[in-house]
């Protein structure tokens, strides 16, 4: 057993907290207020190497490890959760490419996405097909040696920035054994963004919409082989979930911090308000909480690194355990803020409507409690 | 033992639920997405009656008693909780002191405009320093012959700047604690009332939240309320039948998540996930329900209620904030975007944890009731 981070992990996560708390800390209010993807973050964690984490350094990356994926987006998260996206996207859309791509095409599709000169998405989710990912409607059908795809894309994260799309299509059959995966790239097989969503959180994470009107693609970018697209899509979830996890954490750990200073500084009945029990109590509670998810959101994300038979499983548990923490955890931080955790001069009520969607996303926590019961009763 | 609603509270309900439905629910969205005062839903609600529900007939109210307000601002919350709390501050903290503690003067003077919701009231006590801790505000009242002077600032003020009269909290005496305050009727035209910061706010977009700043405001001695040094007093109880009103609001967002769930379940297909959560949802409901209705039966019959009345201010309002959330779980992110109920339910709910004393404060008043001698 060994519960420490590497001294090459350290000093990732050193640098990139600094970055945070120099560059995205102070811009997160703004992201928030104007629902605006940060460009400029986006640029910043290009330019410091931050989206080649996910890669392994043959594919101009500099890790490809889930522990130092998870490591970057808590820390991102504890000031922003939505610029945490920009990280955890990268891994969610280059993770097909990584998992089932031939070597030709980690070689050719890897190294721009590594760079941070392209960002990229996953597009699984329909308007018809949320947990039922087998129910898509999205087709592609073969000419010669390309695929045209038609469809529509519902809730994809960064859609309307990405350069580069995994997109799950049927190329036979109606059922989930005739799905397969096709990487998009902007320049050469463009698509229409529909629709931009208004969110209750994340709001600096355009989600999108997308149609897919005769979008043709070669079949050079078709991901495995024919029909093993929602095969790949499942293990792919798996792997990213521990980033959600971390995501959740992070967010947790940013309002905990706001909460705990203030609660130390703010004076009622002539003390800190950190001296009554009823609060000390809760402290108590939010960081055991807080501490228990970190050690599963990091069980699961070694369990991804090792392959180990059981990640799908810790996986969906680490997913599960952590965002419902956070929910509970950033609504008892707005709590200890009293009135002004309620209003937006104060960080917690966007931490709060940031952290709701971490318990939908990527697998809704009931999903995550169908894998869990799944994988006990096998 | 009866623990159905007599036929007079019923049709009550019945009546308040079709002005609600009908004209309150349809603009409940638009109010919060763009920030902007429920105006059609207070006229309607102004047309109907319900600003004066708890104001006796011969001052122009319609006579009725704490359970039938608890019922009036559950329908309404169900349509739109920043309407409930509007009307919720106005007729409860907002006027109740006057009908409490106020000179039959001040009565006469006061009620029948509020009750006609030509006035909206409001209610003045926190400040940036004190807030749980309201004994130890600083806001000042100084004797000038036959009136006060008003100095302070008031902080998290629901109905600023729409309001036509505030009740407003403010120290005459030398004791630094409860005994030196005393309450005043402050009216918003008064010189040197001034609104300040308007707060943003996580939810009850529609429902305007703010400071109200007090420069050299002189108002007239008549229109102190008790005696001097009773201002504690009155806010206490003000506060105690204003927790019912929240509790009121609490049942209305929750039944409206509750019902909600069920049109999207009913309609989308569900699993034995769903049916548990739904299931446990109703059961808290209820539980809730009954909670809020016996403080306000027993503050009715006029039986001591305050234990009672923070308890149900604390069980219900944290039912409504996890029913909010358990509900949008169901919806699934067809709910988190703007526009949605199931979002703005969960945005609205987190309020109510935290205003008309936090629910930190419900549990000490609850336990010092539990612990008290004898």
């Amino acid at each position: 057993m060994d519960f420490e981070f590497s001294a090459e992990q350290v000093a990732i996560r050193d640098t990139i907290r600094e970055l945070v708390q120099d560059r995205v800390a102070p811009r997160a209010a703004e992201i928030d207020e104007k629902s605006e993807y940060p460009k400029d973050i986006e640029r910043l964690f290009a330019d410091n190497g931050i989206l080649g984490i996910p890669f392994p350094e043959e594919y101009g990356g500099i890790s490809g490890s889930s522990v130092t994926i998870c490591m970057g987006i808590e820390e991102i998260a504890k000031a922003c959760a939505s610029s945490s996206l920009i990280l955890a996207v990268q891994a969610l859309g280059s993770y097909p490419i990584l998992v089932a791509g031939s070597e030709e095409q980690k070689k050719r599709l890897c190294p721009p996405l590594a760079s941070g000169e392209k960002v990229a998405a996953y597009a699984l989710s329909e308007p018809g097909s949320g947990s039922d990912a087998g129910a898509m409607t999205t087709h592609a059908k073969r000419y010669g040696d390309e695929y045209v795809l038609n469809g529509t894309k519902q809730f994809i994260t960064h859609g309307s920035v990405a350069g580069t799309l995994v997109v799950f299509a049927h190329t036979g059959g109606e059922d989930h054994r005739g799905i397969s995966a096709f990487v998009l790239e902007r320049e050469t097989s463009p698509w229409t963004v529909s629709k931009v969503e208004h969110k209750l959180g994340i709001r600096g994470s355009p989600t999108a919409q997308i149609v897919l009107e005769d979008v043709k693609v070669p079949a050079a970018n078709r991901l495995g082989e024919e029909g093993a697209g929602f095969k790949l899509a499942l293990a792919v979830l798996d792997r990213s979930r521990p980033g959600i996890g971390a995501q959740a954490l992070g967010i947790a750990e940013g309002a905990f911090d706001y909460a705990l200073n203030y609660v130390k500084e703010r004076r009622q009945f002539g003390q800190p308000i950190a001296s009554f029990q009823g609060i000390q109590f809760m402290l108590a509670d939010i960081a055991t909480q807080i501490e228990a998810s970190r050690h599963l959101v990091y069980l699961a994300a070694t369990k991804v690194d090792a392959k180990a038979p059981d990640l799908t499983k810790v996986a969906a548990m680490a997913k599960l355990f952590a965002s419902d923490m956070a929910m509970r955890v950033t609504t008892d931080c707005v709590q200890l803020l009293g009135g002004y955790g309620y209003i937006s001069d104060y960080p917690v009520e966007r931490m709060m409507r940031d952290a709701k969607i971490t318990q939908i996303y990527e697998g809704t926590n009931q999903i995550q409690r169908v894998v869990i019961a799944r994988a006990l009763l096998r | 033992m009866d623990l159905e609603l007599e036929p007079d509270h019923a049709a009550f309900r019945a009546a308040v639920r079709e002005i609600a439905q009908s004209v309150v629910q349809p603009f409940a969205a638009e109010v919060d997405r763009d920030q902007r005062f429920p105006r059609e839903a207070i006229d309607a609600a102004t047309r109907s009656g319900l600003m004066g529900v708890l104001i006796p007939r011969e001052y122009g109210g319609a006579g009725l008693d704490a359970l039938a307000f608890t019922i009036c601002i559950e329908e309404l919350a169900q349509a739109c909780a920043s309407t409930a709390v509007i009307v919720d501050v106005h007729t409860s903290v907002g006027t109740e002191p006057i009908l409490l503690f106020g000179d039959e003067e001040q009565k006469r003077r006061w009620l029948p405009r509020l009750a006609q919701g030509e006035l909206l009231g409001a209610f003045a006590l926190s400040e940036p320093s004190s807030g749980s801790d309201a004994a130890s505000l600083k806001s000042s009242a100084r004797r000038d012959g036959d009136a006060y002077v008003l100095n302070g600032t008031k902080v998290f003020i629901t109905n600023i700047g729409h309001a036509g009269l505030y009740i407003v909290f403010a120290r005459t005496g030398a004791d630094e604690r409860a005994a030196g305050i005393s309450a005043f009727i402050v009216p918003a035209e008064t010189g040197g009332v001034r609104i300040g910061q308007v707060f943003h706010k996580m939810g009850l977009h529609g429902s305007p939240t703010g400071e109200l700043v007090l420069e050299d405001v002189r108002v007239p001695a008549g229109n102190r309320l008790g005696a001097e040094g009773q201002g504690f007093t009155v806010a206490m109880r003000a506060l105690d039948s204003g927790r019912i009103g929240i509790s009121g609001q609490a049942l209305g967002i929750a039944q409206a998540a509750v019902d909600e769930t069920r049109a999207t379940m009913r309609e989308r297909g569900h699993d034995q996930g769903d049916d548990f959560t739904l299931a446990e949802m109703a059961a808290r409901l209820e539980s809730a329900r009954l909670l809020a209705y016996h403080a306000a039966w027993l503050c009715s019959r006029g039986l001591p209620f305050t234990r009672e009345a923070s308890m149900s201010k604390l069980h219900c309002t944290d039912i409504a904030m996890q029913l909010a959330v358990d509900a949008l779980q169901i919806a699934g992110e067809d709910g988190a975007i703007s526009g949605s109920p199931f979002e703005r339910h969960v945005r609205d709910a987190k309020a109510l944890q935290i205003y008309e004393g936090s629910n930190q404060v419900q549990r000490v008043v609850i336990a010092r009731e539990l612990l008290r001698a004898g």
